[in-house]
């Protein structure tokens, strides 16, 4: 073995240091081809047989350069592509440019097919090559990847039977080198078409073909020395860029301007700068005289989509003169800074679900010539990407995912590459996938390495003598469990004792799934990754395989189970007079729902220790709710629905409301108890280190809105405190209006931050408040088989109370602790997020063919519309301010399409005038007739005002017509009438309210303006900002 | 996941080595002419001099023993040694603990009752730092004592090893020793197997230790060859010119 050394300089951040590392080069790094005998492999990647192309007669391996995994990740995924050398030089600099490819190409390499081989040229004797003297790092690369596919090449040449290299690159001078060298060498784009596969080819990016702008858009973005020297002496601003959920042309930057925290506005398409949702950006703040005041968000101009439709069909005259959606309104209020982008620093670019605009399809149906087609993602924040395809015609009304490659400065819209098809629009499954993908969700099966975890004895296993070794024996105790209908998977059961002493002795058993799933290995890997299980409408996402999450750790009723039980002991007054913390064996008595767990409490005749238990527990639970209540915690509210299924067809047949019952509280009191007791237990042993969730007290801006909207109802809401809130809430009752309290309470929860899990080492004591809770300190110990968060608690827990406990730096590692926390917040809060996009999506397919009228409530204001909450369905949806008038001068087609609107009169073009006019005084929507002083519009929107509403389903919409595919749900306001706005309803026209509201109206139903269904679109946003912050 | 990857998937080390592999050893005696003994020692990067004075006549009084002699290590860093250039001043902590733990390596070796009233100073200075500076030290010290002719029962050599990634790796150098690996020193003896230091000062799962240390006595072995070759060359060396 041959060991040399190299001195590499390096420079670090601030003073330059010289870095000096060996470098020892070896001469047995192997070729890993399969007949190759000179080498001294035991195992091999490559096979002897490698595929063929046109292009190349013999048989042959690839070669590709860092560009090509950097580029065309996807292609090189297909399972076309095989018998791959990745030689480390390619892979250092992959890595270096992009972690997540980086992971992509690891992937590939671990999956056997593929027969991807890992070759450590810079570490082998013959293929390591010195940097030249005014050779730049990227050539020198290019060289060495030249070398080591030469030096494969003759390696290989007189193998039987016979095979080849040949060296993948997309850089023509590195081509002609390597031909020159000797070396077979193609363009992906060759290697593609010489396979003959559609789909293969339209998943190459190509941006030069498609960047076809002559004219610059665009500023140029600014170098990353530029960039970070100007965010260093404060002239930029470096933030993560949030789109506004209403309009993908305004952003905004969450950052600190002069020491203190603030939010940059970012508005229209040259000030975003190419800048995409998700990227880290650096913004430079614009003059004070272009600040402007805006409302929470500006619904996007239908006139403006259109322009843009049509720009696009007159590709070549690319409209720069394009405007902005937004409106400036001259205010009283102080401007918000606004900025501009001039540099991005790290793109969050992903795959992005969505569908083709039909309308940029122009060739004749069945053709598969090449087209250029625009592509709408289902996420609203993302501008529309331009990909080519030659499958246009079988793509439409499918949806499809596309990748971004990149956004030249002339071309008016990203450009990116067709992936795959996911199947018809609107269809149950494809959809269900599609929201899975959106939401980053992993739901794909678990695999048989994850499997390889289970115990061996499947189905069969049982509790075993030695299982009690460190356990306590709790099987006599009269244990149950309390859950929803239909709950398998069943974490957690109670038990209550009478103490001599007239104390009680009460026990949270929680399944010992640590017991199953051990730190490190792929199945916990797997459910890390995983960090929750997800709940659809009509399916589950487990974290955990379904033997441990439904069977083995599951607590059912009348089998031996393992189990994690915190004991107390609770005087008559429910205040505890000690705790303590067991490993243990429970058989449940009774796995009982929340209803028959009530009628037990109801019935009288029952008395037996199960139900007597249960009483007790209830008579418990009330004493530490009002303790709760007492120290502030509050009780907020949330329009959630259950949907009926159709057994069969899983189709919606019904909705209803959630209902709370008495026990649901018994349950959710004593979680809270066992989760605070623990809570303090693990941080008690790992100060540094125990995994906790907090929830931030909300900050005043949160609550503007809302405190202004109910002053005018003569109510005011203090928020200081999480109990004078509560209090506040408590107090602010309508007579009249019953629901208005409920509609208080889920306005107030969208002014919340979100809870977060972290890691106690890095935040100060106080920070740990849960502020909704109303206590110092929280964590999650109580759902370990749906919350991977809790899986860590469970572990720091049991090293805890036994100190002969093993454990790793898994449980110590900060850096580790507050990086998995992150991991975990995120799928939380996708999880939050999936469940709800799968609620819309049954309330698509129940609203199927209906028309319903519904009373609603205005909980938000925008600039040119409002939203509307409708308690039945728990349904959102915008209604739009401004009216359709039919245009004079006539555009030819009729083509209003767009990210948020739908058009329903297919009669002619339409332009948008607005009818309401938005009024920052009273932050609502008023008529447009000129006002005296004093006098009151005639019409007016205003927060919490009751309408009614029309619910339908837009058939039209649904599989692509007209493009707009992504909404089909409408809403329509019925009363108050105005004329432009309002639609009539079908079958209250009787209605003498309906009547008066409409008195002064002259309808014409054709001028309906459609509305966009987008359910809690401001808790999203709230969400999002709640993210930002904590990254921040 | 910005740390640096350690240990690749293909097995090798950032700078190419395997796991079990040692770096480069390279080793002379006799360097300085005024000391009674002295080494020249590099592993890979870490350069180490050491020098030993004696045995002589005790510096202070009050510190002689009748029936033995005083072992006194002087430890130093050059500040040049490493990327940064820093100063230390001499009585830092740091310094002062590494002296102690080559003193108590080599107090139990050293047969000193041959030398009583006497001391013997071992002066160590770091010249280049590229991780693992004790075992480098201690390897050091031992053939500079060889060189001055003081009586020692046996060689002593030592090794690190430590936790990287998923394995155990041995001669950990300054990018591997930085990025939080839990690493173990020991010195040992290498003909009778005996230990006379074993250090180490961070958290290791202790199903993972035993690995860890096989492995660095392993090292210590290998280690024990190369110094021994040199000793022994140099000997020979010596004993032509006699004739």
């Amino acid at each position: 073995m041959l060991r040399q050394k190299q001195f590499v300089k390096k420079t670090r951040s601030g003073n330059v240091v010289k870095v000096v590392k060996e470098h020892y080069l070896r001469d047995d790094i192997w070729c890993s081809v399969e007949t190759c005998k000179a080498c001294d492999h035991s195992t091999t990647v490559l096979s002897s047989t490698p595929s063929i192309n046109k292009l190349f007669p013999r048989p042959h391996y690839i070669v590709p350069d860092t560009n090509i995994f950097m580029n065309q990740i996807d292609v090189m995924e297909k399972s076309q592509i095989t018998n791959v050398i990745v030689l480390q030089t390619v892979l250092e600099e992959v890595k270096h440019l992009s972690l997540p490819i980086h992971k992509r190409v690891r992937d590939m390499i671990n999956n056997k097919e593929k027969h991807f081989h890992v070759f450590s040229n810079e570490h082998h004797r013959e293929t390591f090559i010195e940097k030249l003297k005014d050779e730049s790092p990227n050539d020198r690369n290019d060289r060495a990847i030249r070398v080591a596919a030469k030096w494969y090449a003759n390696h290989i040449r007189n193998l039987k039977p016979e095979v080849s290299i040949v060296l993948m690159t997309d850089d023509a001078a590195n081509r002609a080198k390597a031909i020159a060298d000797g070396l077979q060498a193609v363009s992906v784009k060759w290697y593609i078409e010489a396979l003959d596969n559609n789909e293969l080819l339209d998943m190459i990016s190509d941006t030069k073909e498609l960047d076809d702008g002559k004219q610059m858009i665009y500023e140029e973005h600014l170098s990353p020395a530029h960039l970070s020297n100007g965010i260093k002496s404060g002239r930029f601003f470096q933030g993560k860029l949030g789109i506004s959920s209403h309009n993908y042309l305004e952003g905004s930057v969450y950052t600190k301007i002069d020491g203190q925290d603030g939010t940059i506005l970012i508005v229209g398409r040259e000030n975003l700068n190419r800048a995409v949702d998700g990227d880290i950006i650096a913004v430079e703040l614009l003059p004070k005289s272009e600040w402007r005041t805006t409302p929470t968000g500006v619904v996007i101009d239908e006139e403006e989509e259109k322009k843009e439709e049509e720009s696009l069909k007159a590709e070549q005259k690319a409209a720069a003169t394009q405007e902005d959606a937004v409106m400036t309104t001259a205010t009283q209020d102080t401007p918000q800074p606004c900025g501009k982008v001039v540099g991005i620093i790290r793109r969050n670019w992903r795959q992005y679900c969505g569908f083709i605009d039909r309308k940029t399809v122009s060739t004749a149906a069945g053709s598969s010539a090449p087209i250029n087609v625009l592509f709408f993602a289902m996420e609203h924040k993302i501008p529309k990407i331009k990909f080519r395809t030659r499958q246009a015609h079988s793509l439409l009304g499918q949806r499809v995912i596309v990748a971004i490659d990149s956004w030249p400065k002339t071309s008016k819209y990203p450009i990116g590459h067709f992936i795959r098809s996911l199947g018809e629009a609107g269809d149950k499954s494809t959809e269900t996938e599609v929201l899975l993908l959106e939401h980053d969700v992993p739901f794909h099966e678990f695999s048989k390495q994850v499997l390889s975890f289970l115990p061996v004895e499947g189905e069969n296993w049982v509790v075993q003598p030695e299982h009690f070794n460190g356990r306590e024996d709790f099987r006599q105790l009269n244990v149950c469990s309390i859950d929803p209908p239909g709950c398998t998977d069943i974490d957690d059961a109670l038990h209550v004792v009478p103490l001599p002493n007239g104390n009680f002795q009460v026990g949270v058993h929680i399944a010992d799934v640590t017991h199953f799933v051990k730190p490190g290995n792929v199945m916990d890997q797997e459910a890390a990754n995983r960090g929750t299980t997800v709940y659809l409408v009509d399916k589950r996402i487990d974290m955990l395989p379904g033997l441990l999450g439904t069977n083995l750790c599951s607590l059912r009723s009348n089998v031996e189970r393992l189990a994690f039980s915190c004991i107390w002991e609770l005087n008559d007054s429910a205040e505890i007079v000690n705790v303590r913390f067991t490993k243990s064996v429970i058989a449940s008595k009774a796995s009982l729902t929340y209803e028959e767990a009530q009628n037990r409490i109801d019935d009288e005749r029952m008395q037996d220790d199960v139900t007597k238990g249960i009483r007790t527990l209830n008579m418990l639970a009330k004493k530490l709710k009002q303790k709760r209540l007492d120290m502030g915690a509050l009780t907020l509210a949330s329009p959630e629905v259950r949907f009926n299924l159709e057994r069969d067809t899983q189709d919606p047949v019904d909705v209803e409301m959630k209902e709370l019952k008495e026990t649901n509280a018994l349950v959710e009191e004593f979680m809270l108890l066992a989760n605070i007791s623990v809570a303090r237990k693990i941080y008690e042993k790992f100060p540094d280190s125990a995994m906790l969730r907090c929830h931030p007290t909300p900050p005043s801006v949160n609550f503007e809105k809302l405190e202004k909207a109910v002053a005018r109802m003569g109510i005011t809401i203090d928020h200081s405190t999480s109990k004078t809130l509560s209090d506040s809430l408590d107090n602010a009752v309508i007579p009249d209006e019953p629901y208005f309290n409920k509609l208080l309470r889920i306005m107030t929860t969208r002014c919340m931050m979100q809870a977060l899990y972290f890691c106690s080492g890095t935040i100060t004591e106080q920070e740990f408040k849960h502020y909704g809770l109303a206590t110092d300190i929280y964590t999650h110990f109580t759902s370990p088989i749906r919350r991977y968060s809790d899986v860590m608690v469970h572990r720091q827990l049991h090293a805890a109370i036994d100190s002969d406990v093993a454990y790793g730096t898994e449980l110590t590692d900060k850096e580790a602790m507050n990086e998995l926390c992150g991991v975990l917040n995120h799928r939380n809060r996708m999880a939050q997020q999936a469940a709800r996009s799968s609620v819309e999506l049954f309330t698509h397919l129940f609203f199927k063919n209906k028309v319903e009228e519904e009373e609603g409530y205005v909980i938000r204001i925008l600039k040119n519309a409002f939203i509307v909450l409708v308690p039945k369905y728990g349904i959102e949806g915008i209604v739009y301010a401004s009216a359709m008038v039919a245009k004079t001068d006539a555009a030819p087609t009729s083509s209003t399409t767009g990210a948020e609107t739908a058009v329903v009169a297919a009669a002619p073009a339409k332009v948008s005038q607005a009818v309401l006019v938005y009024n920052p005084e009273t932050d609502s929507l008023q008529s447009t007739e000129p006002l005296s002083e004093g006098q009151v519009p005639k019409v007016q929107i205003q927060l919490f005002q009751k309408v009614m509403v029309q619910i339908s389903i837009d058939d039209d919409l649904k599989g692509g017509g007209e493009g707009g595919m992504r909404q089909k749900l409408k809403m329509s306001l019925l009363k108050p009438f105005i004329e432009g706005i309002s639609v009539h309803g079908v079958c209250n026209k009787d209605d003498p309210e309906a009547k008066a509201f409409s008195s002064s109206a002259n309808s014409d139903s054709s001028l309906a303006n459609g509305t966009a269904l987008k359910k809690r679109g401001g808790q999203e946003e709230a969400t999002k900002r709640a993210g930002k912050r904590s990254k921040a | 996941m910005s740390r640096v990857e350690l240990l690749t998937p293909e097995g090798l080390r950032i700078d190419g080595r395997r796991p079990a592999e040692l770096r480069k050893i390279t080793s002379t005696t006799s360097v300085l002419s005024q000391a009674d003994g002295s080494a020249y020692l590099e592993h890979g990067n870490t350069k180490v001099l050491a020098a030993v004075y004696g045995p002589r006549e005790a510096r202070r009084r009050a510190q002689v023993l009748h029936d033995r002699a005083i072992l006194n290590v002087e430890f130093n860093v050059a500040p040049f040694s490493t990327g940064e250039r820093r100063r230390r001043t001499k009585n830092d902590k740091r310094l002062l603990e590494m002296a102690s733990f080559v003193k108590q390596t080599f107090e139990p070796v050293v047969i000193t009752s041959l030398y009583a009233r006497s001391q013997i100073d071992i002066y160590l200075q770091i010249i280049q730092h590229d991780g693992g500076t004790l075992q480098a030290c201690i390897n050091a010290a031992t053939m500079a004592l060889i060189d001055a002719g003081i009586a020692m029962t046996e060689y002593v050599c030592a090794c690190t090893a430590g936790w990287v990634e998923s394995e155990a790796a041995i001669d950990l150098n300054h990018i591997e020793e930085s990025s939080d690996t839990s690493e173990v020193t020991i010195a040992m003896l290498p003909k009778s197997g005996k230990i006379t230091l074993m250090q180490m000062e961070s958290r290791l799962h202790v199903d993972k230790l035993e690995e860890v240390f096989t492995l660095a006595g392993e090292g210590c072995k290998q280690i024990h060859e190369v110094i021994d070759k040199t000793i022994r060359e140099r000997a020979e060396d010596l004993a032509k010119k006699m004739q």
